[in-house]
């Protein structure tokens, strides 16, 4: 893991915008695709020249809806990676993609691209939910979509949107079911959060849309865990699920606070550079992201060298999604920091997390990962610099 | 609400102060003061009198130029006594100096009232000609007649259509028993009838008497710091006089002053060369604080020196307690230098520093009632912009001691331990409240609730009068609030301290996951103990936000908890999708959590909002 190398490619083009995303996807397109590919290439070259000698573990196409984009566009760009960094033989390399006629039919072209693995945006099983949550797909296409993905990459993931307005456990329950038996063997279960500056935020402010509260919204997260437990795919992070080896190696990366380089407008990076860690974020408009990088090179709107506890506070925030919990000596070897040991007994007194000295791991419970926030705000405050430590 | 008191039995009067027979030189003046409920007029006629006497020009004439602090004004109260000199020709030829006090309006301020009213000859009684007499009026009424006053009642507002003279005529003589045949009937505001007012103080009221070529005998009546004068002494000369110069004499401890100037209120202030017999006015002497002065002390000549002090007098004594903490924990030092302004202006005050381990450091406070209490937190806050937490006021607790020793505890959290107290006194209050009958049995209701023992019910016209013992505790917390809301606003309260009785009482401790919260602990009667608890815990229960935790509240006697509420852990707070992009956002959002806590107290490991201390002692028990 420790020569882990993500990229993660952003595309910001959707056909629609769905009411619940508040992710930087647009629908009018400003830049050509191959406007798109020139920029992407010029910021490829930068980040190489900014962290060389790196081999690459994961690539990632992200949205937006990378799968809108042609599967040649997804070639030269995996092409431009490859002549500038080594690529591990076995790389992760996902597309994200939507469960439309017209995309699955460009499933083979993907492949041959190079794409080894995606992760489809079905989001429900139901002709009705899938309206509600503005998706341009149906019922069936989805399932169809499922079976091409599985037919033509090893590996598949797909998404599914929970803990709707008025879902009951058993609605879940049958809904979970059917997924996980189409599943090949990755899962992301998400419930449904409502983010401001969304459609779905103003229909809520409205009071026009209810969500289920939190003791049912706990519920239906528990029905989750056991669903999927049974069916062998456990959950590895707060909302995937996996298969043991079926985890996505890129999406690890970011929660064991590895290095990334996002390219692309409105992507996000961590790099380990001779200065320290840095935060990188790109303009996140197409055109102007595009116009930036032809002026300067890359798309940078941001370029943050992280303190040792902002870096302290964001493995928190990270490492403790994960079932594998956080590696407390590796906390402190990055960041010199480590938590209180009080705080830690206190916590696994009340039984929010599990901490084995010997191991120096911390997880998350089942309880525990339910108020996460709340559990990482604890720990963020119970931060400590090691050489003040005297135990 | 109103409310008036009558604390210290004042039988000292002009006429008993003085050499009796003597002194017909003072037969030009009148000292009196006006006894009104609020809003029924008092400072209207006060600024009509002045007026017609030429105090002031028409352009100098503010509205109600008595009330002169910015919160005397809002409220409608006098905190401080103030006093203007009139001069009145009046249809018998001859000029006349009339000296109005104004007293301060409230029962906190009872014995500066009684200072003042002792100060005089005689009252004008102004009631509402629809409103009626009110609880406060009564008691300051009762205090006048115990000066021996001679009381003129006037009737105000009698222009208004609602005006009912004849009937408020009769309620005066049925419920005060004062002959109000030869009441006057007045429009303050319009001016009508306020030339006759000026007549009938002349002769109706005594004139003063007084030994002018006796030593010195003065009366205090109050005292104020003046940023230019320094500390300015109020007072009533009772024989002799005082002249810039003179060397003075404080009887109460003795401590010896020159005079630098001496002065009246016209009501603007004029330097004079002395105040003799009779007179009202004041001095400055470089006396450093207000502390140094206390109201009802006796002033004499530094070498001739009366014979016998002025009966009556009594240092202020705190009758409520609280602490005072400041919302921001840097605001501390701030916070002790504005407490010792105030006090450098008001002397009835104390304070000394406190340490809470929910609260962090402030200050125990001593007033001499809640009206009292409130005055100073909001000057504090609007006058030195402090964000202030008070706690629970508690009243004085005389505590008898196994060991046969007694204390006073002023705070809950000095209670000592249980097995070494004999006996606890708590303080008990006659109070009285008017109320339109159709009120009562709510007013009867929560006077029961109370602990409250019925001592008198009687009716005037469709008003009842209810005079009840009550604990004072058991008022301190929310009693004028409850009182306020149960009649809709139309009841007026009045108490005055009666006596303290032993009583089976309880430190009652509030324990927020299991660790007890002295802020919020509290002196109780054990009969009232489980209710009191019970609504504690569930007040805590909607105010404290949801922890990652169980968290139990408790109400505990000793080590017996008597009430629990149980506020469940936080189901859910997780974010469902978290990946590289988001983790600049979530630190950010980290960061305004942590803005946030800035405005919890943390309690072990329980964070309670600041709102929650006072919100907490706010009782609502229907």
């Amino acid at each position: 893991m420790k020569n882990s190398f993500g990229i993660y490619i952003h595309w910001p083009y959707c056909a629609a915008k769905c009411p619940y995303c508040d992710f930087n996807s647009h629908v009018k397109r400003e830049l050509s695709e191959a406007g798109y590919l020139a920029s992407i290439r010029r910021e490829l070259g930068y980040y190489a020249a900014l962290s060389p000698q790196r081999s690459v573990t994961s690539i990632f196409f992200g949205g937006g809806t990378p799968s809108l984009m042609q599967p040649e566009t997804a070639g030269r760009i995996l092409d431009i990676i490859a002549g500038l960094w080594p690529v591990e033989p076995d790389a992760e390399i996902t597309l994200e993609a939507n469960p439309s006629s017209v995309e699955a039919d460009s499933f083979a072209g993907f492949r041959a691209a190079g794409i080894n693995r995606v992760s489809l945006g079905v989001q429900s099983l139901h002709d009705e939910q899938l309206q509600f949550l503005g998706r341009l797909h149906n019922a069936a296409e989805a399932r169809a979509a499922i079976a091409i993905a599985n037919a033509n990459f090893d590996r598949v993931s797909f998404d599914l949107i929970y803990a709707r307005p008025g879902q009951t456990p058993d609605d879940w329950r049958a809904e979970l079911t059917e997924a996980v038996s189409l599943a090949a063997g990755h899962l992301s279960l998400y419930q449904l959060t409502i983010e401001p500056g969304t459609a779905f935020y103003r229909l809520h402010e409205a009071g026009k849309l209810r969500v289920p509260g939190d003791d049912a919204a706990a519920a239906l997260y528990e029905l989750t865990q056991e669903l999927c437990n049974a069916a062998g795919l456990p959950a590895y992070e707060i909302s995937n699920h996996a298969r043991p080896g079926e985890e996505a190696r890129h999406n690890l990366l970011y929660w064991r606070y590895g290095e990334y380089a996002g390219i692309g407008p409105g992507a996000h990076g961590r790099l380990i550079l001779p200065e320290g860690r840095l935060a990188l974020s790109t303009e996140p408009d197409p055109a102007k992201w595009a116009a930036l990088v032809n002026q300067q090179g890359n798309g940078l709107i941001h370029r943050d060298r992280l303190s040792d506890q902002e870096q302290a506070e964001e493995m928190l925030m990270m490492g403790l999604r994960i079932s594998n919990g956080l590696d407390l000596s590796r906390l402190t070897a990055i960041t010199g920091y480590r938590i209180e040991a009080e705080a830690l007994e206190m916590l696994e007194g009340d039984g929010l997390i599990q901490h084995s000295p010997g191991a120096g791991i911390v997880k998350a419970t089942r309880t525990g990962q339910l108020v996460l926030n709340r559990l990482i705000e604890t720990l963020a405050g119970r931060l400590q610099r090691a050489e003040h430590a005297l135990t | 609400m109103s409310i008036q008191d009558q604390t210290a039995p004042a039988n000292d009067t002009g006429k008993k102060m003085s050499a009796e027979g003597k002194a017909p030189s003072l037969a030009h003046i009148r000292n009196f003061s006006i006894i009104a409920h609020i809003d029924h007029g008092k400072s209207t006629l006060a600024d009509r009198l002045i007026q017609i006497c030429g105090g002031l020009t028409d352009r100098e004439m503010k509205e109600q130029v008595l009330d002169s602090m910015e919160l005397e004004r809002e409220r409608g109260i006098t905190i401080k006594a103030q006093t203007v000199r009139l001069k009145y020709s009046a249809s018998d030829g001859k000029d006349y100096v009339l000296n109005l006090i104004d007293t301060p309006g409230h029962v906190d301020f009872a014995y500066e009232v009684s200072r003042s009213l002792a100060a005089c000859e005689g009252s004008l009684l102004v009631v509402d000609a629809s409103q009626g007499v009110e609880a406060q009026t009564l008691a300051n009424v009762y205090k006048a007649l115990e000066n021996d006053h001679e009381i003129i009642p006037v009737l105000n507002k009698i222009d208004l259509p609602a005006a009912e003279p004849d009937r408020i005529r009769q309620q005066i003589e049925d419920v005060i028993g004062l002959d109000a045949s030869d009441a006057l009937e007045i429009s303050a505001k319009s001016g009508l009838g306020v030339a006759e007012v000026l007549e009938a103080i002349v002769q109706r009221l005594p004139a003063p008497y007084g030994d002018l070529n006796a030593p010195l005998k003065a009366m205090l009546v109050d005292s104020w710091y003046d940023a230019y004068l320094g500390v300015v002494v109020l007072v009533r000369v009772i024989d002799g006089k005082m002249a810039k110069g003179d060397k003075i004499r404080l009887m109460s401890n003795g401590a010896i002053y020159q005079i630098d100037r001496v002065g009246v209120f016209q009501p603007k202030r004029e330097m004079c060369d002395k105040l003799s017999a009779g007179e009202i006015g004041f001095f400055t002497a470089a006396i450093k604080q207000v502390a140094d002065t206390r109201v009802g002390d006796t002033i004499t000549g530094e070498k001739r020196m009366t014979a016998n002090a002025l009966p009556g007098f009594k240092p202020a004594q705190p009758v409520v307690f609280c602490g005072l903490f400041p919302v921001d924990s840097a605001q501390f030092e701030d916070l002790r230098e504005a407490m010792g302004r105030l006090r450098l202006n008001d002397a009835s005050f104390e304070y000394e520093m406190e340490t809470s381990a929910a609260l962090g450091f402030g200050f125990r406070c001593g007033c001499l009632g809640l009206l009292h209490l409130e005055v100073i937190r909001e000057r504090l806050e609007r006058e030195f912009n402090i964000d202030l937490i008070t706690t629970a006021p508690s009243v004085v607790y005389k505590l008898h001691m196994t060991d046969g020793s007694a204390q006073e505890m002023h705070n809950p959290a000095d209670m000592p331990e249980v097995v070494k107290i004999d006996s606890i006194e708590e303080p008990w209050i006659k109070a009285t409240v008017l109320v339109p009958d159709e009120y009562l049995g709510s007013v009867l209701k929560l006077c029961e609730d109370r602990r409250g023992r019925q001592i008198d019910l009687s009716y005037a016209g469709s008003r009842a009068m209810v005079v009840y013992e009550l604990p004072l505790n058991e008022v301190v917390f929310d009693f004028y609030d409850r009182l306020k809301s149960v009649t809709s606003g139309y009841a007026s309260f009045d108490y005055e301290i009666s006596a303290y009785e032993v009583g089976d009482l309880v430190k009652m401790s509030i324990l927020v996951n299991a660790e007890p919260v002295d802020a919020l602990s509290m002196i109780v009667h054990r009969s009232r103990s489980q209710q009191r608890g019970r609504v504690m815990c569930e007040k805590l229960k909607e105010l404290i936000p949801r922890h990652m935790f169980q968290i139990p509240i408790q109400a505990a006697i000793g080590g017996k908890v008597i009430a629990r509420e149980t506020l469940s852990a936080l189901r859910k707070d997780v974010t469902a999708k978290c990946y590289g992009g988001d983790v600049s956002r979530k630190r950010k959002l980290l960061d305004k959590q942590k803005e946030g806590k800035k405005k919890m107290r943390q309690f072990g490991r329980v964070e309670i909002p600041q709102e929650a201390f006072v919100a907490a002692l706010k009782m609502d028990e229907n």
